[in-house]
């Protein structure tokens, strides 16, 4: 489905800032796979979600989906076929436009935009059965702008409108990171509910390993701008943190005490 | 009482003068509040719009089909300054301020065509000898000439202008505009080419000015090489002066509308002043330092506000520790 072969990727090269955050990277991802992805800070794992979306240009390597190499690809064509949701909540919608207007611009993803209404009577029901979906009540504050709406709340509006036109890949990187844990929860579980629903493949970046072992089928770990760790099936279903640690420090070949710092366990 | 009857005097000419450079301020709207981005290119886009049309007009060519040209010729200036920002990496400042200075030579080529020296300042274009759409000798005209009379044409061009301009901004076209502006990053995930965004935006602005820009030199009777020096900012003043009253910050509508609003009320203001005894050479200095403290006031209250809360939460640890 996803191909990433031998991806690097070096920021400021050739300065003294220079920083390799991807190195040689190569990760497969089945229809239907939903991957978490662990790693300590600077280990690339924004920066492969970034790669995937293009948001930049990679140095070397390919990305290809479902067969298609879109390694050249602008970012903004690549969104035909990808949702994303992102750590910031300010990210992912347009703060001065309303619920319903940031919902038709999500549910035109990877169409023409042409100089038909922005948004049609029809969809108005459609989204209003989607908002209520989320439990948060925003289908009664449609016409309100999205800057005026929560972080959770925010975050929960982008995942509907990663999910209204169904991508081919959904990049959610670290998407309850800037949460309060209540809301945190609530955000996972409505991932966790999109992704089945819709049968998304999907690559989940975050930073705690709880929710890593808890969430989808199969499980990265990533350091220095690679994979080091790669479970699923039964053995990821059995995984505990202190396994999952123990497992790290083995294939990094790293003191487990800063792991542990750095991953936040 | 003199002074009422002077500045009532002056009302026709501050609503005319106004609608024209509502006009002007609605294309900056466009670019400053919609799409997040300062264009400098308006400055020379003013003039050339009032270039293109004067020298059309006197070569024959019939005045709404020159003002329309004149508008066509701002896109052209838009799409400049969006090619340098979005192809060559410019940053946007800086295009705008490009296009700005290459279109003052280009302005002085315009009204200097035909002529031996091939260059020229100012072109004049009487409204006795064409048939201009509007004249600001008319302003006071309710009678043989009242369709020339700039308020009583620029009332519905500025309502077509305002209802076509809202329209497209409610368009999925238009939409992807304001999500550009509003958010780069998350237009780009909605699969929204924000480059080519970027370009229309600064064109329909462009075109905008360029339109404001010939429907000026018909009112004054002129074109110059000058007349668009300092036009962003009497824009800037239209449109934050209309923020100000319509308290519309985001709504399209209730923006385009404040410009108009803003512009007159800008003229009036200018008026006043200029009864006051300050001089024509001044109200450069006057306006520009207007437009600053209006831009500042928000940044200010936002201290003031950061401010008290800081205070608020010392004086909540010291209660505390006490306690």
């Amino acid at each position: 489905m996803l191909e990433l072969k031998n991806v690097s990727k070096t920021f400021n090269p050739g300065t003294i800032n220079a920083k390799t955050a991807l190195c040689g990277l190569d990760l497969t991802l089945n229809d239907g796979d939903f991957v978490t992805v662990i790693g300590g800070n600077g280990a690339g794992k924004s920066t492969m979600l970034n790669a995937i979306a293009g948001a930049f240009d990679i140095d070397g390597g390919s990305i290809s989906i479902d067969g298609v190499d879109i390694t050249r690809q602008s970012e903004h064509k690549r969104a035909a076929m990808i949702g994303r949701v992102f750590q910031d909540p300010m990210m992912g919608t347009a703060p001065t436009m309303t619920i319903e207007e940031n919902l038709a611009l999500a549910a035109r993803r990877g169409r023409r935009r042409t100089l038909a209404w922005g948004i049609r009577k029809s969809e108005r029901e459609l989204y209003r059965a989607r908002l209520a979906e989320l439990g948060l009540g925003l289908e009664e504050r449609m016409t309100s702008r999205a800057g005026l709406l929560s972080g959770g709340q925010r975050q929960a509006l982008t995942l509907l409108m990663a999910s209204l036109v169904k991508p081919k890949l959904l990049l959610l990187d670290e998407h309850t990171a800037a949460l309060d844990p209540a809301t945190a929860a609530r955000v996972l579980e409505l991932s966790d509910e999109i992704v089945s629903e819709n049968h998304l493949t999907t690559l989940m970046v975050t930073h705690n390993m709880r929710d890593a072992i808890e969430h989808g089928n199969r499980l990265i770990m990533m350091n220095e701008g690679r994979i080091v760790l790669d479970i699923s099936g039964e053995e990821k279903r059995r995984l505990t943190v202190d396994t999952l640690l123990a497992k790290f420090s083995r294939a990094a070949g790293e003191d487990l005490l800063t792991d542990r710092v750095l991953i936040g366990a | 009482m003199e002074f009422l009857q002077s500045m009532i005097n002056s009302l026709p000419g501050v609503l005319g003068q106004g609608l024209i450079w509502g006009l002007m301020a609605m294309g900056v709207y466009i670019t400053f509040r919609i799409l997040d981005v300062a264009d400098l290119t308006v400055d020379g886009t003013l003039g050339f719009g009032g270039a293109v049309c004067v020298l059309l007009t006197l070569n024959g060519v019939n005045v709404w089909l020159a003002t329309l040209i004149a508008m066509l010729a701002g896109m052209l200036a838009g799409l400049v300054t969006g090619l340098f920002h979005t192809k060559c990496g410019i940053p946007a400042i800086l295009a705008g301020i490009l296009t700005q200075l290459a279109l003052y030579s280009i302005n002085l080529r315009v009204m200097g065509w035909g002529t031996t020296a091939g260059t020229q300042a100012t072109l004049a274009i009487s409204v006795d000898k064409y048939d201009l759409i509007l004249s600001s000798r008319f302003v006071r005209d309710l009678g043989g000439n009242i369709w020339q009379n700039p308020i009583i044409v620029m009332l519905p061009i500025t309502a077509v202008v305002v209802a076509i301009l809202w329209w497209y901004f409610k368009t999925e076209h238009g939409s992807a505009l304001r999500a550009t502006g509003a958010n780069l990053q998350m237009a780009r995930a909605q699969g929204i080419n924000t480059a080519s965004a970027t370009v229309v935006g600064l064109m329909i602005s462009n075109g905008m000015v360029g339109l404001a820009g010939a429907l000026l030199a018909q009112y004054q009777g002129s074109s110059s090489v000058d007349m668009g020096r300092g036009a962003i900012v009497i824009g800037l003043a239209a449109v934050i002066i209309g923020e100000v009253l319509l308290r519309g910050r985001g709504k399209v509508l209730t923006g385009l509308i404040g410009c108009t609003i803003g512009s007159i009320i800008y003229y009036f203001v200018i008026q006043i002043v200029l009864r006051l005894g300050l001089g024509t050479n001044d109200l450069k200095l006057f306006t520009a330092l207007i437009v600053a403290l209006f831009l500042a006031i928000p940044y200010w209250k936002g201290k003031a506000a950061a401010a008290r809360k800081r205070s608020a939460v010392s004086k909540e640890e010291k209660n505390n520790a006490r306690a």
